[in-house]
């Protein structure tokens, strides 16, 4: 039990209000752990302060990983002695966060005993993140949830947890199994994930259609997206009733189609599906009405980060279309052949999209083994500085002298 | 005597538990084979099947950080209403999967009660993609837990009902790492530091490498210096741009700073590809101060790009959309906010974000 209840009358503002409460979250579990509580002190001191007060560097982990644990540290350890040592735990969470009441008590009954009792349901990247327990506790709390039947996820310069949408569990526009995919190269990618040996992070995020629910093409150094090759299912009947009831189809469908491929005469939607971007927007609008064509697959596009460190990028398209079906040989043999490149080439630090940035994307591609094509490109380059390499060292029948 | 133990196998690379076994029944039963969804109410998509089977969806706000308690409360709730099956989102949201819809409503009423309010879907805000902030993080710039709970008291309507022109998703970084999709939303809370690190030079022989400390400066700003004749490093501040790279490679480089730490706004960014193509978000307000515990400059200047946007924007236009729609000029203009010298780039290829035509409305 807590020696003492800390007087927080900043974080206690929080407690107010509809949205609900973190605050009531860590005091919650407060009542009964010792860590919950000084880091609610800590907490209030930096709210009081404005200031963080933690500090990172040291190594800890499982036996054997390098990654899934990133240690932390208070810098005021006298003060708050519980959280002297307040390192997370991330768990690979199971492919589109599905669970069951059994296994979330399971796993709670772990952190119970071993942690502060407090989490994030998810972190950032996917996993289900254990907040806060000691160096001493990292190994007991990997063996009960290697038990369970769970491992930990990604960390550092490694493969980071695989995440997706909830794909054909939950969702007609499905374009791929998601879930499946995602499953496969996580156990696939096992030791990468585990031993962190690449320049810097690699992530993948499997999203099941353009809409993109996991911001894949934010987000992900691979972003495999969903997509369809035929032509857009149509049941005009269903169109008519959501102009029954009201939807401006002109104005807020067919207006809004950024190929302007649509028309609708007041009965029927006419496509031409050659002309279609696959945005997604008339399917959104009227998802009882239209859908995805049945030749579906997905786009494969590369390189998007966060600003660290030389600024933001989005991924861009690799592979404009491919079948995702089991065993994904021709996915895994490009993966492995990127990885290959990026490790031999790539700088500390430099994640695969700034890698591009600084060989070019045109060297990149030929190093992996991809021929350029015009969909990789928004237009061609704007200047004239092209780095020839090859040219005529003497005269030759295609090249006469003058 | 101690006791001898016997040798166990210790589990490693097992990997995630299949997902297989956390679906309900009308999940893997229709797996693949659903045909539309449609939203009943806020919070509430029904799914069918081909077969005809209808899975109810039930969302739920969750502040991402919850106690151990509040996942059991969640299992209660599951078994009670949805055979024991939940889900979280992208985006922090618990989903209750239930196959019986005579349970909907009780379970909304029981997740009131519970103090999680049911909406965040079609036109709505959902609820905040967010990182650690003062509660776990290192280098963060600001809180994320406070910043956002603030932020959605004021937003709460916007959950719980539908009645945006098109779909807002906000998000917050505590710092330029951005540990969420930030960069990409409507609107983007960022945390941001505003001085160059300060050395420590004990810990900083202790504990790092000097070249890959200078290596992790993108602007070349850390430079190997001897400092009374001990190798070191030395900071040229003008070169500095607080990206804090350095900072993590090597913790003597402290950017922190309660002075001059505080918020920055962005917005217009968008991932979905519907109608237009996934776009960044761009910088509205620089810097707004740290102000714990409820952040009201913040809270006050979200509500109002909400608010404007909501009052202008067409049916399904996106922050970035709209704004692309009418303008820059008029954005600045609509909104209140001043537009100033660090809304223009000056970063690599900023000339391409120049206005490069006449194409102005005056």
């Amino acid at each position: 039990m807590p020696e003492k209840k800390r007087k927080t009358p900043k974080l206690d503002e929080l407690e107010k209000g509809a949205w609900p409460s973190f605050v009531k979250e860590i005091k919650t579990a407060a009542e009964k752990n010792a860590m919950a509580e000084d880091l609610l002190g800590q907490l209030e001191r930096s709210y009081e302060e404005k200031i963080g007060h933690w500090k990172h560097g040291g190594i800890v982990g499982v036996l054997g990983y390098g990654g899934g644990v990133i240690g932390r540290y208070s810098d005021l350890p006298e003060e708050f002695p519980n959280v002297s040592h307040f390192h997370t735990m991330r768990i690979n969470q199971p492919a589109g966060w599905f669970y069951t009441s059994d296994v979330l008590r399971k796993l709670c009954d772990i952190w119970e005993k071993h942690g502060s009792g407090l989490t994030n349901v998810h972190g950032s990247t996917g996993d289900l993140v254990f907040l806060g327990t000691r160096t001493e506790e990292l190994e007991p709390t990997f063996k009960e949830l290697t038990d369970l039947g769970f491992d930990l996820g990604g960390s550092g310069s490694d493969v980071r947890t695989p995440s997706c949408c909830c794909g054909m569990a939950r969702c007609e526009w499905a374009c791929y199994d998601t879930m499946a995919l995602t499953y496969f190269l996580t156990m696939h990618y096992q030791d990468e994930l585990h031993r962190p040996a690449f320049p810097y992070k690699w992530k993948f995020k499997m999203s099941g259609c353009p809409n993109d629910c996991v911001a894949a093409i934010a987000r992900s150094d691979m972003s495999i997206i969903g997509t369809w090759r035929d032509d857009i299912r149509v049941d005009n009947a269903a169109v008519t009733e959501y102009a029954k009831s009201g939807m401006n189809i002109e104005r807020d469908v067919v207006g809004n189609c950024p190929a302007k491929c649509m028309e609708w005469d007041g009965k029927e939607i006419k496509i031409d599906n050659k002309a279609c971007v696959k945005c997604m927007h008339c399917i959104n609008a009227m998802p009882k009405a239209l859908a995805p064509g049945k030749d579906r697959g997905a786009c494969i596009l590369i390189g998007a980060k966060a600003p660290i460190v030389e600024g933001a990028l989005l991924s861009s398209v690799l592979i404009p279309f491919i079948k995702l079906e089991p065993p994904y040989a021709e996915l895994i043999d490009l993966v492995d052949r990127i990885h290959e490149v990026w490790s031999e080439n790539g700088k500390n630090r430099e994640r695969v999209g700034e890698f591009i940035q600084r060989v070019g994307m045109g060297n990149f591609l030929e190093a992996i083994g991809v021929e350029p094509i015009p969909e990789m490109v928004a237009h061609p380059r704007e200047n004239p500085y092209v780095f020839y390499e090859e040219f005529f060292e003497e005269e030759s029948e295609e090249n006469p002298k003058p | 005597m101690p006791e001898v133990q016997p040798k166990q196998q210790r589990k490693t690379d097992i990997g995630p538990p299949h997902y297989e076994k956390f679906l309900p029944p009308i999940i893997k039963e229709n797996y693949g084979r659903w045909k539309y969804h449609e939203i009943l109410k806020p919070g509430v998509m029904v799914t069918v099947s081909e077969s005809g089977a209808r899975l109810y969806t039930v969302r739920a706000a969750s502040p991402r950080l919850l106690a151990i308690d509040k996942i059991r409360a969640y299992a209660d709730l599951a078994d009670k209403y949805s055979n024991g099956y939940l889900r979280f989102t992208s985006r922090n949201n618990v989903e209750f999967l239930l196959s019986d819809e005579s349970k909907v409503d009780p379970l909304i009423a029981e997740l009131g009660a519970l103090g999680h309010p049911v909406g965040g879907m079609a036109n709505s805000i959902s609820s905040i993609v967010h990182t650690q902030g003062w509660v776990h993080c290192h280098s963060a710039a600001t809180d994320a837990s406070g910043v956002v709970k603030s932020v959605m008291d004021e937003l709460v309507d916007y959950f719980t009902e539908m009645k945006l022109p098109g779909k807002l998703r906000i998000a917050l970084a505590c710092c330029l790492n951005m540990c969420g999709a930030v960069h990409c939303s409507d609107i983007a809370i960022l945390g941001i530091h505003r001085r160059p690190p300060r050395v420590e030079r004990d810990k900083l022989k202790a504990m790092c490498e000097i070249p890959s400390v200078v290596s992790a400066c993108p602007t070349a700003a850390v430079r190997p210096a001897t400092i009374d004749g001990v190798p070191s490093v030395e900071v040229i501040e003008e070169r500095c741009m607080f990206c804090a790279n350095c900072y993590t490679v090597c913790p003597a480089m402290k950017l922190n700073d309660p002075l001059n730490d505080g918020v920055s706004i962005w917005v217009g960014g968008k991932v979905s590809n519907a109608r237009t193509e996934p776009m960044f978000s761009k910088l509205a307000i620089p810097f707004l101060p740290n102000n714990p515990p409820r952040w009201p400059e913040v809270t006050e200047a979200v509500r109002n790009l909400v608010e404007v946007w909501a009052k202008n924007a067409r049916k399904y236009e996106r922050m970035g959309e709209w704004i692309n729609r009418i303008g820059w000029p008029r954005f600045f203009e609509l909104t209140g906010i001043p537009f100033q010298k660090e809304h223009i780039d000056d970063f690599k290829h900023a000339g391409l974000t120049f206005k490069r035509s006449v194409h102005l409305t005056h």
